[in-house]
């Protein structure tokens, strides 16, 4: 058995021309937060869904508990044990806590044929599970449109792991939200991992990646940058690694520039 | 046992919680879709009451009389409303009905087949075309709008060509003599408790015919299968986990994907629930009038559509019930049987109708509203 829970080796996808994603490799140990950043347009969707099985990759190989793995489908994540949370979390505002929580994996009882959703046993755990983080469902049966951001990522993150996910991949979990409720949900996201998850968190925001993080993986431009454990690298190093820092300098230069020139 | 004394357990927990708002039974219901339709159907049948008390409307046989026309309408707004609740609109619904009559009226005269046989062959015709519009649309992503309308035309236009190919006609009479012996025909054709109907006539309860029977004769095979399939979409939609993948494919069609649930055999299969609805629609009729006409159920996809909305359902997929769309399907068709027994002219059916449905849709916006930001 391998040190790695999960390896993603030299993964390439390309769409017609456009190479999205060229060589990525990411290895991740339980119990480990990896961050993926990477600046808009770095391939880092492509690769997410790449993880979760919407994309086949057209190069290189995926390996779970030390076998090579083929996903067919998003399903096939999800049964090995890989659960994605999206940007836009999979949840309907319109649905109930318990009937998102539950939403394609509804509990069942009753004999075949006549199986019933077991609604009862569905708000009793998903109360539970929130209960567990801290977020006090007052009413199962509400909407998910009622709750707050933080609650609706942490929702969707403890549905993930409630269905037997190993791997989270979390999709720019905290873009959306405050500062309280970022903190919120970066707190949960260290638990989950203290727990023994291995946690892929991509984002742009280096500020909310570096306090939780064990390493980094750069993303530019559809190539990994390499992966830094976290002693060896620093915050500002990372921000200037992620396109936007050659960008900014370049910018500073500029400015700098056009300064003088106004000056004289 | 033990599943019970949990639930009760659980109750109890978030009953000790200071900060459980109590919820008054008026903001409970408030939440629920049906509510508009509810409230229609009671100031409906409060306005024929005062209007109409004492026309005969709510007779026996006026009351079946609008019941009849309320459950035809019901057969397809339920089904409509699944099929709008997961996401989706089916204009085709009017088209399926003509021709699913002729599906089961020109195998049954031309070609002499048994009439159980055309009835099967218009179910399976209804099950390839509901999977055909099901699977053009998750396939292509078109609109359903425009799958279904061009259906609507393909139907409508096949109905009247194959009928006047084959009978040179565009009616196909005389079914009637074939269903008395059928093995399957009395499913859309008998009218239920006809001995409840036949005492009452003896008590002199309800009003009888000259030679004695009763003007009723029994329930309707239309109001049968109405409270039926009401109750059976309810069931699914509550109940069962298929019903969360309903509400979770017209909710949000990427979100529900990724979570695994299959959104586009949902879709098909609500595709394909309207198909066989409309053929239900159509063997009552066509086994009631004795005929199959191939005009019938023209703008009936409309109505069903109008009926859905006016029960709550929302244009836009993810909320709605079966319960207020068959609410609403009693509005329709109790208006449009009641405007005969009051003095106003019955052209003013369908400005009632467009007014009712532009009324219920700001409600139901409103009502979306609440239930996703009430904080």
């Amino acid at each position: 058995m391998s040190e790695y829970l999960v390896q993603f080796n030299n993964i390439s996808k390309f769409f017609g021309k456009v190479i999205a994603l060229k060589d990525v490799t990411m290895r991740l140990r339980k119990g480990e937060i990896m961050c993926l950043l990477g600046d808009n347009g770095a391939g880092k969707s492509t690769l997410i869904k790449t993880l979760a099985g919407v994309h086949k990759p057209d190069e290189g190989e995926i390996i779970f508990e030390d076998k090579k793995i083929i996903f067919d489908s998003p399903r096939d994540a999800l049964d090995i044990g890989i659960g994605t949370v999206y940007q836009d979390l999979a949840l309907v505002s319109l649905m109930s806590v318990t009937r998102n929580f539950f939403m394609g994996r509804e509990p069942q009882k009753g004999i075949p044929f006549f199986k019933t959703f077991d609604v009862e046993k569905a708000n009793k755990i998903a109360a539970e599970r929130m209960g567990q983080i801290g977020i006090d469902v007052r009413d199962p049966s509400q909407a998910v449109g009622t709750m707050s951001g933080g609650e609706r990522q942490c929702l969707a993150i403890s549905r993930a792991i409630y269905f037997g996910a190993k791997v989270l991949v979390l999709d720019e979990p905290t873009s959306a939200l405050g500062v309280h409720q970022a903190s919120m949900v970066l707190k949960y996201i260290v638990k989950a991992a203290s727990e023994g998850l291995a946690v892929i968190l991509i984002t742009h925001n280096v500020h909310h990646a570096y306090p939780v993080g064990n390493s980094f993986t750069v993303l530019n431009r559809g190539r990994s940058m390499g992966t830094f454990q976290k002693k060896d690298i620093s915050r500002e190093k990372l921000l200037s690694m992620m396109a936007g820092g050659e960008e900014l300098n370049k910018l500073e230069v500029e400015l700098k520039e056009m300064d003088r020139v106004a000056r004289t | 046992m033990s599943v019970k004394s949990q639930s009760i357990q659980s109750k109890k927990q978030t009953g000790q919680d200071e900060r459980l708002k109590k919820i008054s039974p008026l903001r409970v219901l408030l939440n629920r879709p049906e509510l508009g339709a509810l409230g229609g159907s009671i100031l409906v049948f409060i306005f024929f009451g005062i209007v109409a008390g004492d026309t005969g409307m709510f007779s026996a046989y006026g009351a079946l009389n609008f019941l009849d026309v309320s459950a035809n309408l019901g057969i397809i707004a339920i089904a409509a409303a699944m099929l709008m609740i997961g996401g989706e609109f089916d204009l085709s619904i009017g088209s399926m009905i003509g021709f699913a009559g002729i599906c089961i009226a020109i195998p049954a005269i031309y070609w002499g087949w048994p009439l159980w046989m055309s009835i099967i062959f218009a179910f399976a015709m209804a099950v390839l075309i509901g999977y055909f519009n099901g699977i053009m649309v998750v396939r292509t992503g078109l609109p359903s709008f425009i799958v279904t309308l061009a259906m609507l035309f393909i139907l409508r236009g096949a109905t009247l060509a194959i009928t006047r190919l084959i009978t040179g006609r565009t009616q196909v009479p005389g079914l009637r003599v074939l269903i008395e012996d059928d093995p399957i025909a009395w499913i859309f054709a008998t009218d239920t408790f006809q001995w409840l109907f036949t005492w009452l006539g003896k008590m002199k309860l309800i009003a009888l015919r000259t030679d004695g029977t009763p003007l009723a004769t029994g329930i309707p095979p239309s109001v049968i299968w109405f409270i039926a399939l009401t109750l059976f979409a309810t069931w699914i939609l509550m109940k069962t986990r298929y019903g969360n993948w309903i509400f979770a494919s017209g909710g949000d069609k990427v979100g529900a994907t990724n979570v695994g649930v299959p959104v586009g055999r949902v879709k098909i299969s609500l595709f394909i629930g309207t198909a066989v609805a409309s053929t239900i629609f159509a063997c009552i009729q066509v086994l009631d009038a004795g005929s199959a006409d191939t005009m019938r159920g023209t703008l009936k996809e409309l109505e069903a559509i109008a009926a859905a909305v006016v029960g709550g359902c929302l244009l836009t997929g993810g909320y709605g019930s079966a319960i207020g769309a068959a609410l609403g399907a009693i509005i329709f068709g109790t208006v449009s049987m009641g405007i005969f027994y009051t003095d106003v002219d019955t052209d003013w059916f369908k400005v009632f109708l467009g007014a009712m449905m532009l009324i219920a849709v700001v409600f139901n916006n409103y009502i979306r509203r609440k239930v996703t930001e009430n904080k």
